[in-house]
C-alpha cells in the first residue's frame, strides 16, 4: 500500500502537473503536480498515481531490480499502472 | 538489469550478516521494531530473521494503512453507500477487510452497494466528474505517502466546483504512532518484549523527511534508522541500530540517503499543510486512541468533507472474538499465537485486518514463514 515505484518520465503536458510514465512498455498518465522541476527522462517514485519524489536512474533501476526479484512488481506495478 | 547482481550479491548480505553477528553482544537481546510493512514483507520473503544471531529479534509494527483502520471506520463507509446510496471509491486493499458482522465492502458491493476501486483519486475524480446526479466519496485512508494525493484531489473538487464529490478522510501519522507504541510500552510488564529501536520507513520517510523522527527519538531515547525495503538496506540499518544500541547512542539515522532526505518533499508537505489539520484523536486498529495521530480536513475544504456532509452512526464495531491484531500491531504476539491463524483465518477468508493485506504480518507470516512455523514457534515459546 505504501509501495512506491519507479518510472521514467516520457513526456509532460501543458499544464505542467501531467506527464505520461512508462514502465516495461507500458504508458500512463500520472500526476507531477507534488514535485517540482520535473523533465523528460527524469525518473520518478510514483504512488497511486503521482509522483512523490525524483530520484537517479541508478536508484530507479535498484529499485526495479529487487522489486522483480522479490516479487512485489507485479503486485506493484498492477496498483500503479493498470 | 544491470543492478540485479549487486543485489542478488548474498556474499554482501552474509558480510554484512558476519558484521551483526561479531558486534552484538551475547547476554542481551535486541529487539528492533520494522515499523512499515513493506519491510515486514521483506524480512520474511528473504528470510532476513535467518540471517541474525537468536538474540536480534523483529518485531513486526503497525505500518500498514489497511491493518490499523478500526472497524468503526469501515463500517462508516458501508455505512455511506449502503444508507447514503453514494458511489464509494476505494483503494482495491480495502475491500476485503473485515467489518462488523462479517461485513466488508466487498459484500456490501455483492449486495448492491455502488462500490468502487480506484487506483487514484484521480480516479475518483473523474467518476464525480462523470455522474454528477449521483454523491461520489472518496474513501481515503493511507500514511503519510498517500495524503498529498488526497490534498490535490479536494483542492481540484474545489477549484472545480465539484459539488458531488468529498473525502471521507482516514489519513495517519506514522511519527505519532511510533511515539504512542513507546508511551504505552510503560504499559509492558515484560522487558523481555521492550523495543530498542525502529527501522524507519522508506517511503514514508521520503515524503516527510527523517526530521520528524527526531523528537521522538528525544523524548524517548529509542534510535531510528530509515531503511531502504531491499533486504540488504534492512540488514545494514539493523547493523546501525544495533551498533547504537551498543554505544548507548540515540540518533535518527537514514540508511536510505538515496532517495530519503532530512527536509523530505517541502511541496508536498505545505499542500497537505494547506488542506489538513490534525484531529484532537484517532482511534487505531490495536492500538486504541490515540492524540493527534491523525488528520481531518480543514474548514476551507468543508464542503468536500464527507463527515461533514453526512450523518455517520457511531459504530461499536469490535474485532472478531479470538483476532490477536491488536496484540500483533503492538509487538506483544506473533501470529502463531492467534488461535484462528491458518485455520479459521486465511487470506481467503481474513478474519482481521493483519490477514488482508500481503504487508500485514498475519498474511507475511502464511505467505512465507509459516512453513518454517518450527522456528518461530520456537521463539514464541521462549
Ligand atoms: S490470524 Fe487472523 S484472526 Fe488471528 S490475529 Fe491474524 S488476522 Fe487476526
Amino acid at each position: 500500500m505504501c509501495l512506491a515505484i519507479p518510472v521514467e518520465i516520457v513526456s509532460i503536458k501543458a499544464d505542467d502537473e501531467t506527464a505520461l510514465v512508462s514502465l516495461n512498455g507500458i504508458k500512463k498518465e500520472i500526476s507531477i503536480a507534488l514535485v517540482d522541476d520535473v523533465e523528460v527522462g527524469d525518473f520518478v517514485l510514483l504512488h497511486v498515481g503521482y509522483a512523490l519524489n525524483k530520484i537517479s536512474p541508478e536508484e530507479a533501476e535498484r529499485t526495479l531490480a529487487i522489486m522483480a526479484e522479490s516479487g512485489v512488481i507485479e503486485q506493484t506495478v498492477r496498483e500503479n499502472l493498470s | 538489469m544491470k543492478y540485479v547482481n549487486e543485489f542478488r550479491q548474498k556474499d554482501l548480505a552474509r558480510t554484512i550478516a558476519q558484521n551483526i553477528a561479531a558486534e552484538v553482544r551475547p547476554g542481551r537481546d535486541y529487539h528492533i521494531m520494522e515499523f512499515c510493512g513493506g519491510h515486514t514483507h521483506a524480512i520474511f520473503r528473504y528470510g532476513v530473521q535467518d540471517l541474525m544471531p537468536d538474540n536480534v529479534h523483529f518485531v513486526h509494527g503497525p505500518g500498514c494503512p489497511v491493518c490499523v483502520l478500526p472497524i468503526p471506520r469501515i463500517d462508516n463507509a458501508i455505512e455511506l453507500c449502503e444508507k447514503h446510496n453514494v458511489i464509494l471509491c476505494t483503494y482495491g486493499d480495502m475491500m476485503r477487510v473485515p467489518a462488523s458482522k462479517k461485513k466488508s465492502l466487498i459484500k456490501a458491493k455483492a449486495e448492491g452497494a455502488d462500490v468502487r476501486m480506484v487506483y487514484s483519486t484521480q480516479d475518483a475524480l473523474e467518476i464525480a466528474r462523470k455522474n454528477p446526479d449521483r454523491e461520489v466519496v472518496f474513501f481515503a485512508i493511507g500514511f503519510e505517502t498517500t495524503t498529498p494525493p488526497t490534498a490535490l484531489a479536494l483542492r481540484q473538487a474545489k477549484k472545480e466546483g465539484l459539488m458531488n464529490f468529498s473525502v471521507f478522510c482516514n489519513h495517519v501519522l506514522t511519527p505519532s504512532a511510533i511515539g504512542h507504541i513507546l508511551d504505552s510500552e510503560d504499559a509492558v510488564a515484560d522487558p523481555a518484549v521492550k523495543l530498542d529501536g525502529f527501522l524507519g520507513p522508506s517511503h514514508v520517510s521520503s515524503v516527510i523527511g527523517s526530521q520528524p523522527y527526531e523528537a521522538a527519538v528525544a523524548k524517548y531515547k529509542k534510535p531510528v534508522v530509515i531503511a531502504g525495503f531491499e533486504p540488504l538496506d534492512v540488514m545494514q540499518a539493523s547493523l546501525m541500530l544495533i551498533r547504537q544500541i551498543n554505544d548507548g547512542r540515540c540518533e535518527v539515522e537514514n540508511e536510505y540517503n538515496r532517495v530519503v532526505t532530512r527536509e523530505g518533499n517541502l511541496k508536498a508537505q505545505k499542500l497537505v499543510a494547506e488542506t489538513f489539520e490534525l484531529r484532537d484523536g484517532f482511534e487505531w486498529r490495536g492500538l486504541g486512541w490515540m492524540e493527534k495521530s491523525a488528520l481531518k480536513i480543514k474548514p476551507a475544504f468543508a464542503d468536500w468533507d464527507a463527515e461533514r456532509r453526512f450523518e455517520l452512526s457511531e459504530s461499536k464495531g469490535k474485532d472478531v472474538k479470538g483476532c490477536a491484531c491488536p496484540e500483533i500491531l503492538r509487538g506483544l504476539k506473533k501470529p502463531l499465537d492467534c488461535k484462528l491463524f491458518g485455520t479459521i483465518c486465511t487470506p481467503e477468508n481474513p478474519q482481521g485486518s493483519c490477514m488482508v493485506s500481503s504487508e500485514g504480518s498475519c498474511a507475511a507470516y502464511w505467505s512465507y514463514g509459516r512453513f518454517r512455523g518450527g522456528d518461530e514457534g520456537k521463539e514464541t515459546a521462549a
